[in-house]
């Protein structure tokens, strides 16, 4: 028995999807939005980024289906009560990881504490030493001979594991590409191999078969170490980066969801208009860009507390005080950043609404409203597209910084930012603590990494001067 | 030109009276005078009279922006945004709440800002034209395309990352530099020379990527391509033709946040402990002192509206086919 | 071929660069500092002792500092005429400016003097006569300044006799007068003034005879002249008379205090009862002196061993021996130990050592700990996480120093502080609160839960003791061993006390309703809710720690962060329901401790320091009763009681006593912890021959590093330059042909 929870935040990030699936099921049939994205993924580079931002889209996607299970019944309780540990279907999936804490850190796969502890020996002696840890290693009976032995004995079968479900993916793949190119299965099989077809598929089956590695190395070894230590209070830090994976990508896309028909809107009505209604407009951005983005930032997150303290009864779990919190930086940095592209946006209708189809659309006596939807928005969209993609790595590097400010997101969030703000103090440790940083900026470094390199060549397949140019 | 600026300058009036509304608004949304006052007073044995008696003090007894008592006129001027905030437009900055004078503070503290900003600009203009330049001239290549490369990993480091390695390498390891402090006057570079150089490193990704565009396009263009066909060596084509025009574009884009660059930048300074504007504002935050918040983020969008200014003139100083109306 | 002539042309500018750097480094180099060291190079070799401030001091006025971080400096600057013996233990009070330790003694309520042995009930008033030394002289300062025939030079100044003027110093002639009984009397009364918010005239009003209407006549005065409340007005305190606090000769004054309240003492041990002469009352209250921030609070005047000379609290604060200062000699005696610590080689020697202190602005932790270990900061402050580098914790728990710190020659310091940190309930919430047994039994199962043993191991690295009451070791009541052990969490064994086990606590919440964290008749589960600031990086982590103690009882803690001012609201208000909180004695008394829970000081009703709004009236009582009880046998049989009372009820879960640690370079001296006094800066001496060589020889500059970067650039730029010539000749080609 589960209860499903809606937090603000999924609730939109699935409005998101079905906004990109809907546009996509749009596009499918018209050329010239098709064409632009057909030549992005002819770039090997644009097919490896994509299936990295797949995995991570998707393990957000995973997270952000939350729910709470039921308590089991007991004797005289009439309705079904539920756990207050708000749970995602990634939590689930993750299992031992999210459960197993030890005491406090404890280095990558090691079966000891990484901090020495008094225990009272048989003889009533107390010793300094570092105990084992509960779970990591706990198999073993003598760490120090069987470790090695057993985490390659675990690898390799990671490794036969992840050669299969390569193969299988790459047959399946052939067969796909067989029957719409119409040729024998073993061709196809060859020019995927041999890096001859249109699109890369060698590529994204090696990006995906690292991938597949990865997850078949941690299905079979988290169960038995923590494959990145444990943080201060013994939480795997393996769990908690993959958990900011959610966070990172919901201040990248929900902003740009948030700040969009704003910028777009208001953009266009001023290019189209001029006038008053241009001086107003005008007004707003400056007016707000005026403004240190900090300042405005750290406003309204405290906004948001004054109003959570005052209404404690609607935010009955942490889950949802956290995702509101969250919520409200992602509006607050939509509102900081909508003000670039609306001006970027006015500039080009002003150029736009001069040309002669607008014109003899306007001379026609067409509604204004049609002509700005029909005429204006599709030959804007390539800057907005653009936008888009180059926004989300400097929003998710942005998060980082927020936190360092104090104004992120909420402590209790599962993020990146958090993560590095917390290695600070780990840096200064001796011996060092150096696993939450690394996992922390190896996860968001591959996140920004693929982000920017998609941005690049989808910059270059939109932008028509670029176009013009080859 | 006269008349265009007399009239930009006017223009910036309503946007200032926005601005200082809102940051009033926020602040007092957030914090009640109430608030203020006890954080000023301490935590330790605080009685309501004193709180009064502060609120008094500082002028925070009246009503914030509308006074229903008063009559006239004086419904609005009795107020504490007009007592505050007005006072402004005259940079009369007034005396934070913990007592000191802003203006003072802040014609101090702005000089070691510009002793880290202003170098950062200079030296990563200088760094990031010349490898973007260099990108240019092999463009095609797998020079290009691993400097681009090499660009965007840089781009996708966190500026945390920058400071924190920075540190501990030159500071720690190799006790090069200090580790954190300021000194004014001559000994200032020793102090200066780590956030500098870590402020241009970390700019360089998005600097040169951004830069190599504007060389593109300007390599692009007929002029250039006449000239290679007349078989003018491409170094002496680059630096002769193409660095003149791709300046205009870095320039214009570069004059906006020029007297930005006294407001200073937050994390370095809190880092390194450099006694620069950034920090003051920072430091204002987390004391909520209203009074500092205020007059900051008014200096800032002055020097905001400024840059503007400056970047509609330098297009016309650039372009003389352009006229401001 | 154009193309090496032109590389040549290029790398002149190149060369000369190079040249600049290098001779640049070269005189660096030359003068015969570090390269890191962030001091101007003249004042190496000097007596000068480095530390750092986070924050900005607010109020240096003696009438309203009351925060440490301005303690720092007030403590070295002002005199009150009692202070704490620098090593003797228990903390000892010892006349400082008086002649000797002032005795109270009783008047009735008709003013009669009462014997010795007088009952309480009798007593309707204290009285401390105090005799301060003759003379002791003020610290420099213009304020005191007079021409040839005597009149003060900047006392009747004008506006624009300021045109020049920005800071103190800015004032050529200065000046100095001998301390006399009526500057601390001026004091007193201006913890009454209407415009300074004293911190303690609440307090202080309920007992100092008289003070409440002085402030009220000193408001009235101020009303009628109508002055803004923004602008200083000078008044010459000495025209309006104190029945509490009298002139009696030129070096005694009289403090008249209602009933008994033998903690006054320890107020005189603070700087609110230091000296103030009017003079400097008056210099600061001329018109246009507020404007230039030449205020008391920016610049003390007082008669102790130092004197602030520099105060940009942008930068640096640099407090300056004070010439006049009379010269006080190292204590002679000591508690044992002392001697062979090495704190009595400097006895009977006249104070203070150090010349110079210089405090320079250290927002983040890391720095300062860096700094530290390269020799730039004498003393390392308190406790941060840094700490772990230093710190080693030896077999059986003793504390001591990594091997890498012992070989710099650095020491360490440890004291229990006088402080706890505890996790209160909220007694007014109808879960956690209440008398009920119920909600005691679910409190006390909490505190068995909350393993502070672990938190002190994961947070503090074992800097600190679990609390087993309110009061810390150090303070009278404090009961050391078996006999203190709280019992209700504690189980006695051969190693010391063992916390009760899990299931011990899970018995409790069965029997308080709860079983398995789950309300017996619904089947609800029990959500607790912590109401907490966050914003630290450490704060997310602890908070997740609370969380999987509470989960130990299958108990979900919903933690609700907010910032500092909701957070005080909340308390405020009593909507708060679990919270956090810390308390720093204010001098050695248990009084000063059990008064956070006595029921006359709830927040919610009284807005006192009572947090968690408990109420036992059987504790109120007896609370009153220990108050003025004199240390002994007595007193420590009323405080057990109400201590067993506290552990019964449960209203906190009594945390941690924190231990401060100091670590120190080899060149400091008389290092020792004195927690209570505020003044020890004068005591300290330090080696600035040894400092100098240590420095030199932590921070020699690497300087290959950078030589490799520089070489990885060129080797980088050769391919660069390859595919150049490359093209070259192909264009070469393509126009040739």
């Amino acid at each position: 028995m589960i209860q499903h929870v809606f937090l603000w935040t999924d609730t939109l990030i699935f409005i998101l999807l079905v906004a990109v699936l809907g546009f996509a099921w749009f596009a499918r049939n018209k050329e010239h939005l098709r064409a632009p994205w057909r030549e992005v993924v002819r770039s090997r580079m644009a097919v490896a980024s994509l299936v990295v931002l797949s995995i991570y889209t998707i393990t957000g996607l995973l997270d952000s289906v939350h729910f709470r299970k039921a308590l089991p019944t007991q004797e005289g309780q009439q309705e079904v009560q539920y756990s207050g540990d708000v749970l995602s279907v990634l939590d689930t999936l993750l299992g031992p990881m999210r459960t197993q804490d030890e005491k406090t850190y404890s280095a990558p796969f090691a079966a000891y504490l990484y901090a020495r502890e008094t225990v009272t020996g048989a003889d009533g002696e107390k010793l300094r030493i570092f105990p084992r840890l509960e779970y990591g290693g706990a198999g073993l009976t003598d760490p120090a001979t069987q470790k090695g032995a057993d985490i390659a004995r675990r690898t390799v079968t990671a490794l036969a594991e992840a050669v299969a479900v390569l193969l299988l993916l790459y047959g399946m793949l052939g067969l796909r590409l067989a029957s719409k190119w119409r040729q024998s299965w073993m061709s196809a099989l060859g020019a995927i191999a041999k890096g001859t077809s249109d699109v890369p598929w060698r590529t994204a089956l090696l990006t995906l078969g690292v991938f597949v590695l990865l997850i078949a190395l941690v299905v079979n070894l988290s169960g038995a170490y923590h494959l990145l230590g444990t943080d201060k209070v013994g939480q795997d830090v393996l769990y908690q980066t993959i958990k900011s994976i959610r966070t990172g990508l919901v201040i990248g896309t929900l902003t740009t969801l948030v700040m969009l028909p704003f910028a777009v809107f208001l953009g266009m009505m001023a290019g189209y208009f001029r006038g008053w209604v241009d001086d107003v407009i005008q007004y707003i951005y400056t007016t707000l860009n005026s403004i240190p983005g900090v300042l405005l930032i750290a406003a309204a997150v405290m906004m948001m507390q004054v109003y959570v303290a005052n209404h404690p009864e609607l935010f009955e779990t942490m889950a949802e005080r956290a995702d509101i919190r969250l919520l409200f930086l992602v509006l607050i940095l939509g509102i900081t950043s909508w003000t670039g592209l609306c001006r970027l946006l006015r500039g080009e209708t002003l150029k736009l609404r001069e040309l002669d189809y607008v014109q003899a659309a306007d001379a026609f006596g067409v509604a204004k409203s049609s002509i700005l939807v029909r005429h204006l928005l599709p030959n804007l969209m390539h800057l907005v597209m653009i936008a888009v993609v180059l926004d989300f790595s400097g929003l998710v590097l942005a998060e980082a910084v927020l936190s360092y400010v104090g104004v992120g997101v909420d402590p209790t969030t599962q993020s990146w930012g958090n993560m590095i703000n917390r290695a600070r103090l780990e840096m200064a440790r001796e011996p060092m603590v150096w696993w939450s940083l690394l996992a922390s900026f190896s996860f968001m470094f591959t996140l920004v990494l693929a982000a920017n390199l998609f941005s690049d060549v989808v910059r270059d397949a939109f932008d028509p001067r670029l176009r013009a140019q080859r | 030109m006269l008349a265009y600026i007399i009239r930009r300058t006017l223009y910036a009036i309503p946007i200032l009276i926005g601005v200082n509304l809102l940051t009033f608004v926020l602040f007092f949304v957030v914090n009640t005078p109430d608030d203020v006052a006890r954080m000023h007073l301490g935590a330790k044995r605080v009685t309501p009279e004193a709180i009064e008696q502060w609120k008094q003090e500082h002028g925070y007894d009246q009503p914030l922006l509308y006074n229903r008592k008063a009559s006239g006129v004086a419904k609005v001027t009795d107020t504490i945004f007009y007592n505050k905030s007005m006072r402004l437009f005259a940079f009369d900055f007034g005396s934070s709440d913990a007592g000191r004078d802003i203006g003072e503070d802040i014609s101090q503290r702005m000089w070691p800002s510009l002793a880290i900003a202003l170098p950062t600009l200079l030296i990563g203009l200088l760094v990031n034209i010349s490898f973007s330049m260099l990108l240019a001239f092999f463009r095609g290549t797998y020079l290009d395309l691993s400097g681009v490369m090499l660009a965007v990993v840089l781009m996708s480091v966190s500026s945390l990352f920058y400071i924190i390695g920075g540190q501990y390498l030159f500071s720690k390891l190799l006790h090069l530099v200090p580790v954190s402090g300021y000194e004014s006057g001559m000994q200032a570079w020793r102090f200066v020379l780590l956030p500098v150089a870590i402020g241009v490193f970390s700019g360089i990704g998005a600097g040169s990527r951004w830069y190599r565009t504007f060389f593109l396009e300007e390599v692009n263009r007929d002029y250039v391509r006449t000239a290679r066909a007349k078989g003018l060596p491409e170094a002496r084509l680059l630096f002769r033709h193409v660095l003149r025009n791709a300046m205009v574009p870095i320039l214009t884009g570069i004059v906006v946040i020029l007297p930005t660059l006294f407001m200073g930048s937050l994390i370095m300074e809190s880092f390194f402990g450099i006694p620069g504007l950034g920090s003051y504002t920072i430091e204002a935050i987390q004391t909520q002192d209203f009074a500092i918040v205020r007059a900051m983020v008014f200096l800032g969008s002055v020097l905001y509206i400024l840059g503007l200014l400056l970047t509609d003139i330098s297009y016309t100083l650039v372009d003389p086919r352009i006229r401001l109306s | 071929m154009r193309a090496p002539d032109l590389l040549f042309n290029r790398s002149i500018p190149f060369v000369k660069w190079m040249l600049f750097i290098v001779t640049v480094l070269a005189t660096v180099a030359c003068s015969d500092q570090p390269w890191n060291s962030p001091y101007p190079p003249d004042q190496a070799g000097q007596n000068i002792l480095y530390s750092s401030f986070a924050s900005r001091p607010n109020h240096l006025d003696p009438a309203r500092s009351y925060a440490s971080n301005e303690v720092v400096f007030n403590g070295q600057i002002y005199e009150p005429p009692l202070q704490y013996h620098f090593l003797k233990r228990p903390y000892q009070l010892e006349p400082l400016t008086a002649t000797r330790m002032p005795e109270a003694y009783y008047l009735d309520e008709a003013g009669q003097r009462l014997p010795d042995g007088a009952g309480e009930e009798e007593i309707a008033y204290s009285v401390y006569d105090i005799e301060i030394q003759k003379g002791i002289r003020y610290q420099p300062h213009p304020a005191f300044a007079k021409d040839k025939r005597g009149r003060y030079l900047y006392h009747a100044l004008r506006e624009q006799d300021l045109d020049s003027v920005t800071t103190l110093s800015d004032f050529h002639e200065t000046g100095s007068r001998e301390l006399v009984a009526a500057d601390y009397v001026y004091q007193i009364k201006r913890l009454a003034h209407p415009r300074l918010n004293s911190p303690i005239f609440g307090l202080m009003s309920e007992y100092i005879v008289g003070l409440k209407d002085y402030a009220a006549t000193l408001k009235q005065v101020l009303e009628e002249e109508g002055t803004e409340a923004s602008q200083p007005r000078y008044l010459n305190l000495a025209d309006y008379p104190l029945a509490g606090a009298q002139v009696l000769d030129r070096y005694r004054y009289r403090i008249k205090v209602r009933g008994k309240y033998p903690q006054f003492q320890y107020w005189l041990a603070m700087p609110f009862f230091a000296p103030l002469p009017w003079e400097a009352d008056l210099f600061y209250s001329q018109p246009g002196m507020k404007e230039r921030n030449i205020t008391l609070d920016w610049y003390p005047v007082g008669t102790g061993p130092y004197m602030l000379t520099v105060n940009n609290p942008n930068r640096q604060m640099v407090l300056e021996r004070n010439p006049n200062f009379r010269g006080e000699l190292y204590p002679r005696e000591g508690g044992p130990g002392d001697a062979q610590a090495g704190f009595l080689e400097d006895a009977g020697q006249r104070m203070p050592f150090i010349d110079k202190v210089v405090y320079s602005l250290e927002k983040e932790a890391i720095p300062t700990w860096n700094k530290f270990l390269q020799g730039y900061y004498d003393v390392s402050g308190i406790s941060s996480d840094s700490f772990d580098q230093a710190v080693q914790i030896g077999s059986g728990g003793d504390i001591a120093l990594t091997p890498e710190m012992r070989d710099k020659g650095i020491h360490l310091n440890t004291a229990v502080s006088t402080s706890i940190f505890y996790m209160g309930f909220n007694m007014l919430d109808p879960v956690v609160g209440g008398d009920s047994k119920r909600a005691r039994l679910l409190r006390r199962a909490l505190s068995i839960a909350m393993d502070y043993e672990e938190y002190i191991s994961i947070f503090r690295n074992g800097r600190g003791i679990p609390a087993q009451s309110p009061l810390p070791p150090g303070i009278f009541g404090f009961i050391d061993g078996r006999e203190g052990v709280n019992t209700y969490l504690y189980d006695w064994t051969a190693q010391g006390p063992q916390r009760k086990p899990i299931a011990e606590a899970r018995r409790l919440l069965a029997e308080a309703g709860y079983p398995n964290g789950r309300n017996v008749a619904t089947g609800k589960p029990l959500v607790l809710y912590f109401d907490t600031t966050g914003g630290t990086p450490d704060s997310s982590a602890q908070q997740n720690w609370i969380r999987k103690q509470f989960a130990k009882l299958d108990i979900q803690l919903q933690i609700r962060n907010t910032d500092y001012n909701r957070f005080q609201d909340k308390m405020l208000k009593g909507t708060a329901q679990i919270f956090q909180w810390g308390w720093n004695a204010d001098y050695p008394d248990p009084e000063n401790f059990l008064f956070l829970l006595y029921g006359k000081n709830g927040k919610v009703e009284h807005n006192g320091e009572n947090a968690a709004n408990y109420k036992n009236e059987e504790f109120d009582r007896l609370f009153e009763q220990m108050k003025n009880m004199k240390n002994g046998p007595g007193r420590q049989t009323v405080i057990n009681r109400m201590v067993e009372i506290l552990r019964k009820d449960a209203p906190w879960v009594f945390g941690f006593h924190p231990k401060d640690f100091v670590l120190y370079h080899d060149w400091y001296h008389n290092a020792k912890s004195n927690l209570m006094a505020n003044n020890t800066l004068k005591y300290k001496r330090i080696d600035p021959q040894l400092r100098e060589r240590q420095r030199e020889a932590w921070n020699h500059p690497v300087v290959w590093p950078l030589g490799l970067i520089l070489l990885l650039l060129v080797v980088s730029v050769i391919p660069a330059y390859i595919g150049y010539r490359r093209h070259e000749r192909q264009q070469g080609r393509a126009v040739n042909s």
